[in-house]
């Protein structure tokens, strides 16, 4: 299991879009990913817990992947919010 | 089988039943037995969702890339939540181990995440709840195979019946095929009655639960008259309305004659018949019916039936059409008058106790200036193509009428430094619909270039009577002398301050009020187009004396019955 914290880059936050985004990227890998905001730990495949944690622009979130490709899932999810979630 | 309504758009029509059933999101109470049941019930679950992502798939693939990105991320995100891990596990977790159908179920998890996401306190989130609501209401209608819903195709000559109708299903309706309404609830200003009055469809409405008993395929005849309607009848009758079908439409043909005629009394006093229209094609249906102008342009459909608030470019897209189908004739463009009964998909208003009396119509736009800014560069960018005016609904104070001129002072600004053309002697006017207004049409008049009068809302706040309950629906009236005289005073106090005094409600349309209203001195009414023609007959046999005399009559009497009576010969 590996763990990893975020700081929000965009200003709106995990809206709808960045969210329904981040479903999809999470499709693709084997491993179970969740995402952690203060006490609440939810898994990355619903877009309902994800937009349930209502996560602001400049919060820190964590995330976790477990499983056998999970370094593969946190490098993409590491470029997900350092480079593509400010753009969308 | 007779059924009794309100005559809401006259017209015979012969033909077909559709039923529209809305979707009831009901409980059903029941409890599964075995697991058996408990297996079905998983299994009608999972074909439900297939059956939706299919369609919002088949959405996405239809979808006009020109329209912007925010629809089609709306419709991703949606397949997201149908293939929703969390609520697939909820809904399964309450079929099997509490024993509810389906149906309850999805209800169930469907109300508990709407309600988590109103309670968040952030705007863009709380709004997300739509969405949920969506996406739940898609899974229940697809629980129901073969259920009819408005946005069918339909045979030719069509009779919609249905509980009401509301503006989004209005525009999803093939109206080419349609040659009646008829609803259970709602009466002579329900959104169904001004489609239909619009578009020269015979239409009843508030019949009540007697039309629940019709059935898809019911042959039904409809007179938007007398408010009748006959189920399945025999032979004769339908031989005798088709023969009153012909006359109806020969009528309309002579009336339709009049087009080209002046509005002119015996006097020669010129009056301006103007259409109530909401898009360029029925300005151009307006024009058929003889229109001089737009009296009043309802923005609000642009607003309806869509995703997200439609951007600038779009809104003077919009305007701008209707601007040049004008061809230079007025066009009076009321700013946004949404809120209360007219509610947005993809903006939340707050649940309220009396919605008429809440955050609507200027109150949400002096309230949400980015989204009013937007409406008022539109609509000064289209003056560029046409005389295009501007009116500020449910002004009901000077402040409002002071703060909305300010917003569009600062519209103009922000052209002026993009520099982009617009008309910089585009005129400003307001709605008189709220009683204060009405009271103090001699202070208003001092802030404005003109008056247009809304009956409708004018009624029901003066007479404090929902004009949408069915129970005290004949309190609204029109014609009560309460009413009269505040209608009497705006247009004195308009015409004393030399601005134009216009009325663009209900009454405007009605031929029993014709020489009351000119008599009182309007010279300007606006209804919808098929009505033009019948209060252009009535202009052009009588004089402004005759008017006057009307007029005097009436303001002698002291209830409206009498004045209805004496109206009426």
């Amino acid at each position: 299991m590996i763990s990893k914290d975020y700081i929000i880059t965009s200003a709106e936050g995990i809206h709808a879009r960045p969210a329904t985004a981040l479903v999809k990227l999470t499709k693709n890998y084997k491993s179970i990913i969740s995402i952690k905001k203060g006490e609440r730990v939810v898994k990355l495949n619903s877009l309902l817990n994800i937009l349930s944690l209502a996560a602001k622009g400049g919060e820190t979130i964590s995330i976790i992947a477990e499983g056998e490709d999970e370094f593969v899932a946190m490098e993409a999810i590491e470029q997900f919010f350092n480079e593509h979630l400010k753009d969308l | 089988m007779m059924i009794n309504g309100i005559g809401v758009s006259p017209g015979i029509a012969i033909g077909k039943a559709r039923v529209i059933k809305k979707q009831e999101a009901a409980f059903t109470g029941i409890v599964l037995l075995n697991d058996a049941d408990v297996m079905i019930e998983i299994e009608k679950f999972r074909t439900a969702v297939a059956i939706s992502i299919t369609e919002v798939e088949a959405m996405i693939g239809n979808y006009d890339p020109s329209q912007g990105t925010d629809g089609m991320d709306i419709l991703e995100a949606h397949i997201e939540l149908l293939d929703d891990p969390q609520i697939r596990e909820d809904v399964t977790e309450k079929i099997a181990t509490e024993r509810k159908n389906v149906n309850d179920a999805v209800i169930e998890v469907i109300q508990n995440a709407v309600a988590m996401f109103k309670s968040m306190d952030d705007e863009y989130m709380s709004a997300r709840a739509a969405d949920v609501r969506d996406i739940g209401n898609r899974i229940l209608k697809n629980l129901t195979p073969f259920n009819t819903t408005a946005n069918q195709a339909y045979d030719a000559d069509t009779i919609i019946i249905a509980e009401d109708l509301t503006p989004s299903d209005t525009i999803t309706m093939d109206i080419t095929r349609i040659v009646g309404f008829a609803t259970q609830i709602g009466g002579k200003t329900s959104h169904a009655a001004i489609i239909a009055k619009s578009r020269g469809i015979p239409a009843v409405a508030g019949c009540g639960e007697s039309l629940q008993s019709i059935n898809d395929g019911d042959i039904i005849i409809l007179d938007g008259q007398t408010g009748t309607i006959a189920v399945n009848p025999d032979e004769g009758i339908i031989k005798q309305y088709e023969s009153q079908r012909e006359g109806w439409l020969k009528e309309l043909e002579l009336l339709r004659l009049l087009k080209d005629t002046q509005a002119k009394t015996l006097d020669g006093v010129e009056i301006k018949l103007f259409a109530n229209i909401a898009d360029a094609e029925e300005m151009e249906y307006a024009l058929g019916f003889g229109a001089q102008g737009a009296g009043l342009f309802r923005t609000e459909f642009l607003f309806l039936g869509r995703n997200d608030f439609p951007s600038e470019d779009e809104q003077f897209e919009f305007y701008k059409a209707v601007a040049l189908k004008s061809k230079d004739k007025p066009v009076i463009v009321r700013t946004l008058d949404i809120g209360g009964d007219k509610q947005l998909p993809y903006f939340n208003f707050p649940e309220e106790q009396n919605p008429f009396l809440g955050y609507r119509a200027i109150r949400f736009c002096l309230d949400r200036k980015d989204i009013f800014i937007t409406q008022l560069k539109a609509i000064l960018r289209a003056s560029a193509f046409g005389n295009l005016k501007i009116m500020f609904p449910m002004i009901a104070n000077i402040n409002e009428i002071r703060a909305a001129k300010a917003v569009l002072e600062e519209a103009k600004n922000e052209l002026i430094n993009e520099n982009i053309d617009y008309n910089k002697a585009i005129k400003v006017g307001v709605m008189i619909e709220i009683p204060s207004a009405a009271v103090m049409a001699d202070l208003l008049a001092k802030e404005v270039d003109f008056f247009s009068i809304g009956t409708n809302d004018l009624t029901q706040y003066t007479l404090a009577v929902d004009r949408m309950n069915e129970k005290i629906k004949d309190l609204y009236d029109p014609f009560d002398p309460g009413v009269l005289r505040l209608i009497s005073n705006v247009i004195e106090q308009g015409h004393k301050n030399n601005i134009e005094v216009g009325m663009c409600g209900e009454l405007a349309s009605d031929p029993r009020a014709t020489l009351l209203l000119l008599g009182m001195g309007l010279t300007e009414f606006s209804m919808s187009a098929s009505s033009i023609p019948q209060v252009k007959n009535r202009i052009i046999r009588s004089s402004l004396d005759d008017a006057r005399k009307v007029y005097e009559e009436v303001m002698k009497m002291d209830n409206s019955k009498a004045i209805i009576n004496y109206c009426r010969r």
